[in-house]
């Protein structure tokens, strides 16, 4: 049971991480980026093609986040010519290219599950309260924790995060106020791309990399999207932390039904709290 | 968009088209029911089969546009319904009996049974966040049938579903099976357009394009989006069953992400609201799929990624849009 929980907050953090930058792009722009999934993926075979030592894991850490720049700059170019059209247009585009990347992926990499090593002195062993635990799902757990709390100075401390904060708040205030919107959108899109793919990195050695883990972790995302509110930092840390838990408690408890705990979580915040738990008022949660 | 503009969109206002047009549009339709039910005459018994499957497709997309064309709500989710009708189908095929309207009606009815139990959670929202919504239900429902192994037979699916039955005898042909794809298909697209045609499709179409101005009117719009979620459910279920009579088989990744993904193509490219573009989205859909598939390598799928991709830019109203574009100049 400790072990559960446990990997519940591994599995949260990481979830954190991926599902941030999602929450950011949409709260912001409200772009749907269906591609988050892919570009967690990219990562995960980045990692599992440098696995082995130190330097292969911190070298597959900075190409993704090579990766993750360029792919978010892409992106949000791409976006950019249906700026004028609704948002259901732009979430769909993201819908194609996702298709696409996850179809080169499998090219590139085959069809076979990769299992990644996590790297020397990590891949072992620890006791906590005397159960033995994998020292690599503990670094996460610091990292993850790192990780969120420097995301959450950005956003609220800094001036970037001020101005991502004022965009998610009032879009056309601060395009009034001399703000290039593009810029902050391209900015914004990069950096919650480089997350994703960093998180599929940090993920390898738990999730491994196959085809369709895409789709997998697109959807915990997006749950801890919806059960945190859009664009909060603070929802996205309480919401994957819980779906962490769910999921893996839930694995544990009901093996066999396991995705209907996740549903009636789901379920459950959307009734209580349909804007989610940290999200702003009702009317700007369903994007119009 | 607006009340006002409305009328333009493809399928919106077909009660009102002019004498003459319906009559062009009845001559056209039994033509193309009466080539579609000679195919199986004229074409290689392989060529028959993917024919099948467009048909079965077609089903589905159009089950989807009463939900994305019709009312408006872009679903990614649909995919699942179609799953639990084909594992109810096939269930029942296995442990029942295979003897024709069975499957068939355990299928529509687990549909919209699992489209009941779901979709009120989405009722409340509309647009890209409808999307989401029904996205992750799609996906955990998807997850239920992997995990599930004692009734689902896991990620290896539920196999040895026997040939549906008519009458007592089994339908052992692809010939056979076509016809009866065919004459249910038919059918559920009747039953679509008579839906899509009524004044509660006339609602429907209200809740697409201004839905707090339908709430104003006195509509209890979440009840309507309820009860069109639970019918599209239902024919998709139905399209569930008569894939198990196609391929026999249903596995977890016929109620997946890209199957939903493609549905949501074919009624895109289509364009959403004409039920019979969103027939014409399904053939492509499956011809590049699993006609022109096996000479791609098996990467059909990265082409339809391609042409999603060049249709969200290229097509803002689908196929069916060009036409109506054209005249309005």
């Amino acid at each position: 049971m400790l072990v559960s929980v446990l990997n519940g907050f591994s599995v949260g953090f990481l979830l954190f991480v991926l599902a941030v930058g999602l929450s950011i792009v949409f709260g912001m722009m409200d772009v749907l980026n269906l591609a988050h999934g892919a570009l967690f993926l990219c990562g995960a075979y980045l990692g599992a093609t440098f696995a082995g030592g130190w330097g292969g894991f911190l070298g597959a850490l900075g190409l993704a986040a090579v990766f993750g720049l360029v792919g978010g700059g892409l992106l949000s170019l791409m976006t950019e010519p249906l700026r004028k059209r609704s948002h259901l247009d732009q979430a769909l585009l993201t819908l194609g290219v996702a298709l696409v990347a996850a179809e080169v992926l499998a090219i590139v990499f085959g069809d076979d599950p990769l299992s990644v090593a996590a790297p020397p002195g990590l891949n072992d062993s620890v006791q906590v309260f005397g159960v033995s635990y994998p020292t690599y799902r503990l670094v996460i757990i610091g990292v993850g924790a790192v990780l969120a709390l420097a995301v959450y100075l950005v956003v609220e401390r800094t001036r970037l995060g001020a101005l991502v904060r004022a965009t998610v708040a009032d879009r056309e205030m601060v395009s009034v106020l001399g703000v290039d919107n593009r810029l902050v959108k391209a900015a914004v899109f990069a950096i919650g791309s480089v997350l994703a793919t960093t998180a599929g990195v940090l993920g390898g050695p738990i999730y491994g990399a196959r085809p369709g883990l895409d789709a997998t972790v697109l959807i915990l995302a997006l749950v801890v999207v919806v059960i945190g509110g859009l664009g909060s930092v603070r929802g996205a840390l309480i919401g994957a932390l819980i779906i962490g838990q769910v999921d893996i408690v839930g694995k544990y408890l009901l093996p066999d039904l396991s995705s209907f705990i996740l549903f009636a979580a789901l379920a459950l915040v959307l009734v209580l709290r349909p804007q989610g738990l940290f999200g702003g008022p009702v009317g700007t949660a369903g994007a119009r | 968009m607006t009340a006002i503009e409305a009328p333009t969109v493809p399928g919106g206002a077909p009660a009102s088209a002019p004498r003459v047009t319906r009559a062009r549009t009845g001559i056209i339709a039994v033509a193309v029911l009466v080539v579609l039910a000679a195919a199986p005459f004229m074409l290689a018994p392989f060529a028959t089969t993917t024919l099948t499957r467009v048909l079965v497709f077609a089903l589905f997309a159009v089950s989807l546009d009463l939900l994305v064309g019709v009312t408006g709500l872009p679903s990614l989710g649909h995919a699942a319904y179609l799953g639990a009708g084909a594992y109810a189908a096939g269930w029942v095929s296995i442990n029942v009996t295979a003897e024709a309207p069975v499957p068939l009606l355990v299928g529509a009815g687990f549909g919209a049974l699992a489209a009941a139990l779901t979709g009120w959670v989405t009722v409340r929202s509309h647009g890209v966040f409808f999307l989401m919504l029904t996205l992750a239900i799609g996906e955990t429902l998807q997850q239920l049938a992997d995990t599930w192994e004692t009734v689902t037979g896991g990620a290896n699916g539920l196999t040895g579903i026997p040939a549906v039955r008519l009458a007592g005898t089994p339908l052992a042909n692809a010939g056979f099976t076509y016809w009866y794809v065919l004459a249910v298909g038919v059918i559920g697209f009747a039953l679509v357009v008579m839906v899509a045609r009524s004044p509660f499709g006339a609602a429907l179409r209200g809740i697409r394009d201004n839905e707090p101005r339908m709430r104003a009117l006195g509509y209890s719009t979440a009840r309507y989006k309820y009860a069109v979620i639970v019918m599209a459910g239902a024919v998709a279920g139905l399209a569930g069953a008569l894939l198990v009579a196609q391929q026999r088989l249903v596995t977890p990744a016929d109620m997946g992400f890209a199957t939903a993904s493609f549905a949501l193509l074919a009624v895109i490219i289509g364009g959403a609201g004409s039920l019979w573009g969103a027939c014409l989205g399904a053939a492509l859909v499956i011809i590049i799929r699993d006609a022109l598939g096996p000479s791609l390598d098996g990467h059909g799928t990265l082409v339809l990624g391609i042409v999603f991709v060049l249709v969200v830019y290229l097509l803002p109203r689908g196929a069916a849009g060009l036409r109506i574009y054209r005249r309005r100049r």
